[in-house]
């Protein structure tokens, strides 16, 4: 067999688009660097996992690409469903509040940054609904059930507020919240700090179905190797504010390029 | 008969900063192919660089130097330099992988597991889980187990639920890192029969097998990795 029977082929029109483009997105606070020329793409259906030590920059570029927080120069670019690329910080404040509440969600680390704590478990969910136009009580309350129910919390929990629950209720009461209006793209920051390590494992396990079930998009921030593993396609190290590695998790964890990826891997045991 | 894979002059060097940067060069021009319906063992002592080679072919591992071409229906892919997403594209439709070692998911049963590859293929859940159960009874996986996450199995339970995720989707092309290892005699018999099979239906397998025995009854032929050592 001859090697020159083999030539590759270059173009593959089955590409599709990507969902999220980030060019040299850079966050200063003050003189002190947040986030420095981020670039990436972000696919249908992927999940990227953003890695690195604390303060690196994790949170801040998050922010950057979920519009809660300004960069301070960079371009970032969402598709939205009308198929058009975008510029994020170049839209109405109105049309941004939209993706939002519809397009977007957001799950945040500690869950009552992201939930509404003196309102009902139920009502946490419907409201989402509601923001982009339910109206029907039956039908809100339905869905509401509906959810818990996906996120294993028992119906005669619904009205109930979440302060009446656990860390690991709330957390997956969040991601209800954020799922009921079939986001397209999800960022999540730490969802599972601060967490016991089993009730940890029951939460990655629900993501990781509801992420395949749905064929989410997912930003996930994490120090948690072995979260980037189960989770996420694709990693991006960040180290001082600059992304130092990126490629496919597998390979970025078992055949790291860069000294300060391959110390990350190498002070854990098996991520 | 169609080439499935081919590498060459594939070299690949590990630096280790944690250890004042030393360059471990392990496998230099390495260049073979393999065809449908072939089975092809890597052979050399242990630290040779089978492993790695087969890592890099899966695009687990990254490949600095030369080409590792896959055929994926009417294209060809470059797994040296393509981008993630195809890479995982060809992990998905055309590359399966059987480790030494599974990967157990928190909370997900044995034979969830074992049908998740064929799922993902598009075969639906009832008929996914039907060909596991087939697959965990000739590997002699008690029926117990199957509703159980593989994390508190033994070292050879483990492995043959593996070995079932690994040949129970339809890949045009097989990677085995020594699939065979802990198991007994009567399971290594199984594992041959399963090459056999698959060997039928065309596809292109590459792989590391210590047994003997097994290995001369599955391997067309043989590649010494010595040969592609890399200059230290
Ligand atoms: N509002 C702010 N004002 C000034 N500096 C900030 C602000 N927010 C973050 N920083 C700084 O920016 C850098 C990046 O912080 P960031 O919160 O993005 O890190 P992180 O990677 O998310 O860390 P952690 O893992 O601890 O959450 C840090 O040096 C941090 O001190
Ligand atoms: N991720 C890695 N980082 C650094 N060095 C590595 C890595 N993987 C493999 N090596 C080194 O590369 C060399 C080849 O290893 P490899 O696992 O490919 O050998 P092998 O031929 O499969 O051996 P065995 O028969 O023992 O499995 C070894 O010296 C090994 O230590
Ligand atoms: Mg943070
Ligand atoms: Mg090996």
């Amino acid at each position: 067999m001859q090697t020159s029977e083999m030539t590759q082929t270059t173009a593959d029109a089955s590409e599709d688009l990507p969902l999220l483009r980030v060019s040299s997105a850079t966050k200063y606070y003050g003189d002190r660097i947040g986030c420095k020329d981020v670039n990436f793409e972000l696919y249908p259906g992927e999940v990227l996992a953003i890695v690195g030590e604390s303060g690196s920059g994790k949170t801040t570029l998050l922010n950057c690409l979920s519009t809660r927080l300004a960069p301070t120069s960079g371009v970032i670019e969402y598709r939205n469903r009308q198929g058009a690329m975008r510029n994020l910080y170049q839209m109405s404040e109105a049309e941004r509040r939209m993706l939002m509440r519809t397009d977007w969600g957001f799950v945040h680390q500690h869950a009552s940054d992201g939930l509404r704590m003196s309102v009902s478990a139920g009502a946490n969910v419907g409201e989402r609904l509601m923001a982009v136009g339910a109206r029907h009580y039956g039908d809100i309350r339905s869905t509401a059930i509906d959810w818990l129910d996906r996120v294993e919390i028992a119906e005669d929990r619904i009205d109930d507020d979440p302060r009446a629950f656990s860390g690991g209720m709330r957390q997956r009461l969040q991601i209800a919240r954020n799922l009921v209006t079939n986001p397209r793209l999800v960022f999540m920051d730490e969802p599972t700090g601060g967490l016991d390590v089993s009730v940890q494992a029951r939460l990655l396990d629900l993501i990781r179905g509801l992420v395949s079930d749905l064929g989410l998009s997912v930003i996930i921030v994490t120090h948690d190797l072995a979260v980037a593993r189960l989770l996420s396609d694709r990693t991006l190290v960040m180290r001082r504010g600059h992304v130092i590695e990126t490629g496919l998790t597998d390979q970025v964890l078992d055949d790291p390029q860069e000294a300060y990826t391959q110390l990350l891997v190498s002070s854990i045991l098996q991520p | 008969m169609k080439t499935k894979i081919c590498l060459s002059n594939v070299g690949k060097t590990f630096r280790m900063h944690l250890r004042e940067g030393i360059e471990l060069p392990v496998v230099d021009n390495v260049s073979f192919a393999v065809a449908e319906g072939e089975c092809v063992i890597l052979g050399g002592p242990s630290g040779s660089g089978k492993s790695s080679v087969l890592k890099m072919i899966y695009g687990n591992y990254r490949c600095p130097k030369g080409q590792i071409l896959i055929t994926d229906g009417e294209e060809i892919i470059n797994v040296a330099q393509a981008a993630p997403r195809r890479i995982i594209r060809l992990r998905d439709n055309t590359i399966g992988y059987v480790s030494q070692f599974l990967r157990a998911i928190p909370r997900v049963p044995a034979l969830r597991l074992v049908a998740d590859p064929l799922i993902a293929q598009g075969v639906s859940e009832e008929e996914a889980l039907a060909q596991a159960r087939v697959l965990l009874t000739r590997l002699n996986v008690p029926e117990r187990l199957w509703q159980l996450p593989p994390a508190t199995f033994s070292g050879g339970e483990q492995q043959r639920v593996n070995i079932a995720r690994g040949f129970i989707a339809h890949y045009p092309i097989l990677l085995l890192d020594e699939p065979t290892a802990s198991l007994d005699a009567k399971n290594r018999a199984v594992v041959v029969e399963l090459v056999e099979e698959k060997k039928k239906k065309g596809v292109a397998m590459l792989g590391i097998l210590h047994d003997h025995e097994a290995r001369d009854q599955i391997a067309d032929r043989i590649i010494d990795v010595t040969q592609f050592k890399a200059a230290a």
